[in-house]
């Protein structure tokens, strides 16, 4: 992404910024940051705030089950696309008792 | 020198701490802890004071939380802790122990981990895995967890693993390889004529006694039993119970001939204390003769169930006894069981009890 693109800007979730100290709940990735995909965007994150990677996405890998990830109000997956300047919002689905 | 008590809790909505000196007559609650995350072990190195927590969320996934000041700051880490790609992920830790300068973790589904770096990362134990009998484990119904751990006092290649409801598993080689060792404990839900099975048995709770490391004792969904041989074989001590059925054991930290089981009414039938009063059941003669232990404790309409890592000693003299509730009740007794008192109430679901004293 040339550095004149405008940033992915990424909106976490209290619950997950919680477990992060110095996390942002609105982050900005400029050109230096690859971000093509949605997975691209969480690599990211989780060379700022190691392990945040791990509270997103599991194992197989893919997006944990009660976790959200839209992109320009759709659901997205690691696979996701992005367009610079896109928005991608991640949320704590509903769960628990 | 003064002791300081702590009672580390794991919830279904976080970590507590009540914290006494060594009288244990008075108790104060700090917490929740973890993020209200489940926590379904909460143990401390005594050597060192620090605090790991294993659980899981059901946002965001496993991991091992970790203290080092007794509870006021905390961090967590899962690191490591995931089976390779395309399998089932991990869902849960399940149980917390210290072996040597080794910290394990026992996960959902069932599985081993090691960390030598203090809970920082975490290796696959993958011989636990590697066991040919893996195919045919089934869950319990609290899932397929590998929720007891013990370490060998003075071998670090020695640990027992026990599994519902898959058994009880030994390695001798720090976990390259693995015997089931259930001979003598029986599988009730198993067909007529198949109730002894090499693996499929439901192990609820496994201790080792004090200063005799191959004498063990077990609550089975289907028994309470004692080994004298490291678990090769196992022998059943539940007559004198009320029941066949319960979650937790422990230990007492000096007398190896002293246990304290909390069996419940069955399997089919609510898992309450039974009769709705509660008891703690002592054993002085490592299971040959019982008895229950009431005063302190509601003996009647009472009809909540303790789970099996919910029940703990501590190291003074006399021991500490404690028990948390599915009710959120902790029940704790400061002269080895005779008296009990309930320290706290209205917490969430108790998942484990267990304790540290620290000098303070």
């Amino acid at each position: 992404m040339p550095s004149d693109m405008p940033p992915v800007v990424v909106k976490l979730p209290p619950a997950l910024v919680r477990l992060f100290p110095g996390a942002e709940r609105r982050v900005e990735l400029r050109a230096s940051a690859p971000s093509r995909t949605v997975g691209d965007v969480i690599d990211t994150l989780d060379s700022r705030w190691p392990g945040m990677r791990d509270r997103i996405c599991d194992s197989t890998p893919r997006i944990r089950r009660h976790m959200n990830v839209f992109v320009a109000g759709e659901r997205a997956t690691l696979e996701t696309p992005l367009e610079p300047g896109a928005e991608v919002v991640v949320l704590t689905a509903i769960s628990g008792g | 020198m003064t002791n300081k008590v702590l009672i580390l809790i794991g919830t279904k909505k976080g970590a507590f701490i009540l914290e006494s000196d060594a009288e244990r007559r008075s108790w104060e609650l700090r917490g929740p802890f973890c993020e209200t995350w489940p926590m379904n072990h909460v143990i401390a190195d005594p050597a060192t004071g620090t605090i790991f927590g294993g659980g899981g969320s059901e946002w965001f996934g496993p991991a091992v939380w970790k203290s080092a000041d007794l509870g006021a700051t905390w961090t967590h880490s899962s690191a490591g802790l995931a089976y390779p790609e395309g399998e089932e992920p991990i869902k849960s830790v399940w149980s917390v122990a210290k072996g040597g300068t080794n910290l394990y973790a026992g996960v959902e589904p069932a599985g081993l981990f090691r960390s030598d770096d203090g809970g920082e990362s975490w290796h696959h134990v993958a011989g636990l895995r590697d066991h040919p009998s893996r195919p045919h484990w089934h869950p319990g119904g609290g899932g397929l967890i590998l929720h007891s751990l013990i370490t060998h006092p003075d071998d670090d290649r020695q640990i027992w693993a026990g599994i519902s409801a898959a058994g009880v598993f030994h390695t001798a080689d720090g976990g390259e390889t693995w015997q089931p060792r259930n001979r003598g404990t029986k599988a009730d839900f198993l067909p007529e004529g198949e109730n002894y099975p090499e693996y499929g048995q439901c192990v609820h709770c496994l201790v080792m006694a004090p200063g005799m490391p191959d004498r063990l004792y077990q609550q089975n969904h289907c028994g309470m039993y004692r080994s004298h041989d490291g678990g090769r074989q196992w022998e059943s001590i539940e007559a004198g119970l009320p029941s066949t059925f319960g979650f937790p054991a422990a230990t007492h930290p000096r007398d190896p001939s002293t246990l304290y089981l909390l069996p419940l009414n069955g399997d089919s039938v609510g898992r309450y204390v039974p009769d709705g009063k509660a008891a703690v059941w002592r054993t002085r003669d490592g299971g040959e003769s019982w008895e229950a232990l009431r005063d302190g404790l509601p003996q009647g309409n009472t009809f909540f169930g303790v789970l099996r890592q919910a029940m703990a000693t501590d190291r003074l003299e006399p021991a500490g006894v404690y028990f948390g509730t599915s009710t959120g009740a902790l029940f704790a007794s400061a002269d080895e069981g005779d008296s009990w008192n309930c320290v706290a109430q209205h917490l969430p679901t108790i998942l484990s009890v267990e304790t540290l004293v620290v000098e303070a």
